[in-house]
């Protein structure tokens, strides 16, 4: 295998069946912006869709180059789900100047990859794109949603010893991607960096729950009951953030934001297979009154007599502010402190 | 002749093939593929029509939220309800604050690097145009980046984030806006107005707005130094290459207005070929006889389209579909948006050399200007503690559409309800129009038609012609067949 140039990781970024938001998320990376987070890698970008000069014969030529053995290919970014169909043809998506699937390319190109990683939950798990009954027969690199395999296989390792590295989300938060591209650049990723989805536990470790600013609502489960509420988002509109792994409400988006915070559900875009909810996105599932979907580890009898517990001492405040798209009544102290 | 076949296009979003004809030294006859196939309307049919809000966005992570303020369009068009002014402002805050960020994406990452290309190496702008605009290594990226990522800090404000917010609902936005938050938003404007005045232009928006003809643009161009704003930089790049005779298409310019205030659009719609003439969406189809579709034997009306990839049909060449007004061709963009509204700039260029590479990006860069100073407006008329969000239950049986304009371009989504589920969802993006495939008579879509007679340089195989006409209509290729 070829030499990288002069001592710098090399990074190729593709896309496939996917809606380019990881990227476009990604060019609003802040402190410091994306190309000054890849100089400070010292990660040379051989191709990149959105960024780079070369157009079609530049990129066959890279391909080339990568696969004759004569560039070393360190990173493979793959944004978008591998497109199978139709019928396994992988026809869906061509990819244009060739004659072959997108699929093949891809594949070719993981063997000899140095890190695979999957940007986005549609290269990670299939996403979005494996939705609504799956008409491009999408999968993931590694798995099919919640199934491992995918189009490499449950054993696939890349040669630097790494499974493929999921960075799930929908679109991926752009310190999720440069924290993850540093990581591996400075050898800092391994195994034990990653959670049984092969998610990095950078973000993984933790749940959109925390840092949510409706958690005291969710504590006297003082529940929103259409969009723009105030309330806690779980009891009735479908928000899964007690279960989803990321840190969206810690790691803010564009500034400040959140899905929370926007005023709409986490619909838990980091999990395999959250295309597929067995219900409205935007709507909680229920048995008898009772949400089907509790916090990830919490017995289901505590929950239970923890949210009638609660439900019973919600401040009036809570109560009105839940129902509310703007703070109704402040947190003051009561009489009997005065 | 030789059939020169060109791909993947980059910097322009999704993947992209480019089929030519070259005779003499020009391009006698292109054909637009659009190689990749996703099936969201398949997705979308039998859904609860809520899940449209989190389906829609995710066709493109660059109309993100075009997509979703069409699908609420459909949504509230089909419930009847009446959207508050807050909601009508801060989607309107939201949907500006997308497409101008993509004008800027579009300007400085996708389109200028083309004249950093060896190719040029010597003509005698070369130098400053690699410094300032080569991919990746110009000074423009580093400079630009930062204050984009910044402005899109009202979409955490706003939107929660971008892309893929479900902030924007049929009724309004889920975010209501208290008074400090007005005036952050009003501080990030500014900030961004001071970076298009140092930056872009060299000169106040108000100035670049008041452009009222070609001649008022280019002793305004000759006022200053090139190197004094980008924009004059690419003026005087565009003239030395006679963009303005590069890509002309049908002339046939379409927008469906957008930005409503109190129910009127800022940009108004309607059909411009030499005159106004009102937009009937009653005429739009679709024809599939050169797509890999099948399963619709002649040209339907969205509302009841049918999406079945199909690679059988041997005249097919494309994933995307060819949408007719009236059975023509037409284009759409920042272009005929303002060439539709009456900018006297832009209806100025475009009697003279119609739409061309030089208009499509001037077009782009005066609704900067323009939407900028409307985004100050639209803020400070927000009234925190008023609703922003209206609500209604949907109709078991109803039909919605939703037609809005996208940064680049006319975008529709035509939905049927059925027993409380969709029974249809048919999209039509910009660059369907303008990236469309041959009609059942044979006619070329826009850009087919915009490619014919780029010419060769000396020594080129693949024109580099070709790469400014492709881009200056800002393609999406994610959306055109969603």
């Amino acid at each position: 295998m070829g030499a990288s140039t002069e001592g710098k990781l090399t990074l190729l970024w593709l896309q496939s069946g996917g809606c380019g938001g990881c990227t476009l998320s990604l060019l609003g990376a802040e402190s410091p912006d994306m190309l000054t987070t890849l100089e400070s890698a010292g990660i040379e970008l051989l191709w990149h869709p959105s960024l780079s000069e070369e157009d079609g014969a530049g990129l066959h030529d890279i391909f080339h180059s990568i696969l004759s053995g004569e560039r070393q290919l360190d990173i493979l970014c793959l944004e978008g789900a591998v497109v199978q169909g139709p019928n396994g043809s992988g026809l869906f998506h061509r990819l244009a100047g060739s004659e072959r699937p997108m699929r093949d390319w891809i594949k070719d190109l993981t063997a000899v990859a140095k890190h695979v990683v999957a940007v986005g939950s549609c290269a990670a798990f299939g996403g979005i794109t494996s939705g609504g009954g799956n008409p491009s027969e999408a999968c993931g690199l590694q798995y099919d949603a919640t199934k491992p395999g995918g189009l490499l296989g449950e054993g696939f390792r890349a040669s630097g010893g790494l499974p493929v590295v999921n960075i799930a989300g929908c679109p991926t938060h752009p310190n999720w991607v440069t924290e993850t591209l540093l990581q591996i650049s400075r050898g800092e990723m391994s195994d034990t960096e990653l959670d049984e989805c092969h998610r990095p536990r950078s973000y993984s470790d933790h749940l959109v729950h925390h840092g949510c600013p409706r958690n005291e609502y969710y504590e006297f489960k003082a529940s929103a009951a259409k969009p723009s509420d105030l309330g806690c988002l779980m009891e009735h509109l479908g928000c899964l953030g007690t279960q989803a792994h990321a840190d969206c409400n810690l790691r803010l988006w564009n500034g400040e934001g959140s899905c929370l915070r926007g005023g709409y559900a986490c619909i838990n875009c980091t999990e395999p297979g959250f295309e597929r909810p067995r219900h409205r996105f935007t709507e909680t599932e229920k048995i008898a009154g009772i949400p089907v979907g509790l916090p990830i580890d919490m017995p289901k009898a505590w929950f239970v007599a923890l949210a009638s517990l609660s439900k019973a001492a919600t401040p009036e405040r809570l109560r009105e502010n839940a129902r509310s798209d703007h703070i109704q009544r402040a947190p003051r102290k009561t009489g009997r402190d005065k | 002749m030789s059939r020169r076949i060109i791909g993947p296009f980059n910097r322009v979003e999704g993947d992209l093939e480019v089929q030519l004809d070259i005779r003499d030294g020009r391009v006698e006859e292109a054909w637009v593929v659009s190689p990749m196939y996703r099936g969201f309307e398949q997705m979308l049919q039998g859904k609860d029509p809520l899940d449209a809000l989190v389906y829609v966005p995710r066709i493109c992570g660059i109309c993100s939220v075009a997509q979703s303020v069409a699908a609420a369009r459909a949504l509230v068009d089909a419930q009847g309800v009446v959207m508050p002014p807050n909601g009508e402002r801060a989607s309107n805050l939201i949907l500006a604050c997308e497409n101008m960020a993509d004008h800027l994406t579009h300007f400085y990452l996708f389109f200028m690097p083309d004249f950093a290309r060896e190719v040029y190496c010597n003509e005698p702008w070369f130098d400053a145009a690699a410094a300032r605009f080569k991919a990746v290594k110009g000074s423009a990226a580093a400079e630009v980046l930062p204050a984009r990522a910044e402005f899109l800090h009202l979409m955490g404000l706003l939107a929660g984030k971008w892309p893929h917010s479900l902030a924007l609902q049929p009724g309004g936005t889920s975010r209501a806006i208290e008074v400090p938050e007005r005036a952050r938003i009003a501080a990030i404007l500014f900030g961004f107005r001071k970076f298009l005045e140092r930056v872009l232009f060299g000169d106040t928006l108000e100035n670049i707005i008041a452009l009222d003809s070609a001649e008022a643009l280019s002793s305004w161009a000759e006022f200053r130094p090139v190197e004094s704003s980008d924009f004059r930089h690419f003026l005087h790049i565009a003239d030395a290459l006679n963009l303005h005779t590069l890509g002309r298409a049908a002339d046939r310019f379409l927008s469906y207005g957008v930005y409503p205030v109190e129910g009127r659009d800022r940009f108004s719609p309607g059909v411009w070929q030499g005159g106004l003439s009102p937009l009937d969406q009653a005429v739009i189809s679709e024809d599939i006889s050169h797509s890999w579709m099948h399963h619709q034997s002649e040209p339907k009306h969205p509302f009841d389209g049918v999406t079945l990839p199909s690679m059988a049909g041997e005249a097919a060449y494309s994933w995307c579909k060819a949408p007719r007004l009236g059975g023509e061709v037409v284009e759409v963009g920042a272009l005929a948006r303002q060439v539709v509204d009456g900018h006297p700039l832009i209806r100025d260029l475009v009697a003279r050399n119609g739409g061309n590479v030089r208009s499509r990006v001037i077009a782009r860069l005066l609704e900067l200007a323009m939407v900028v100073v409307e985004m100050e407006q639209w803020a400070s008329g927000l009234v925190p503690r008023e609703p922003f969000c209206a609500h209604a239950e949907l109709p078991e049986q109803a039909q919605g559409i939703g037609m809005i304009e996208a940064a680049r371009g006319s975008l529709g989504h035509w939905l049927k309800i059925k027993n409380g589920r969709l029974l249809n969802y048919q999209i039509i993006a910009p660059t369907t129009w303008n990236f469309s495939p041959r009609d059942g008579a044979g006619t070329p879509g826009a850009l087919e038609q915009a490619l014919v007679g780029a010419p060769l340089r000396e020594g080129e195989t693949d024109p580099v012609a070709v790469q400014h006409i492709v881009r200056s209509f800002d393609p999406c290729m994610v959306c055109t067949v969603h």
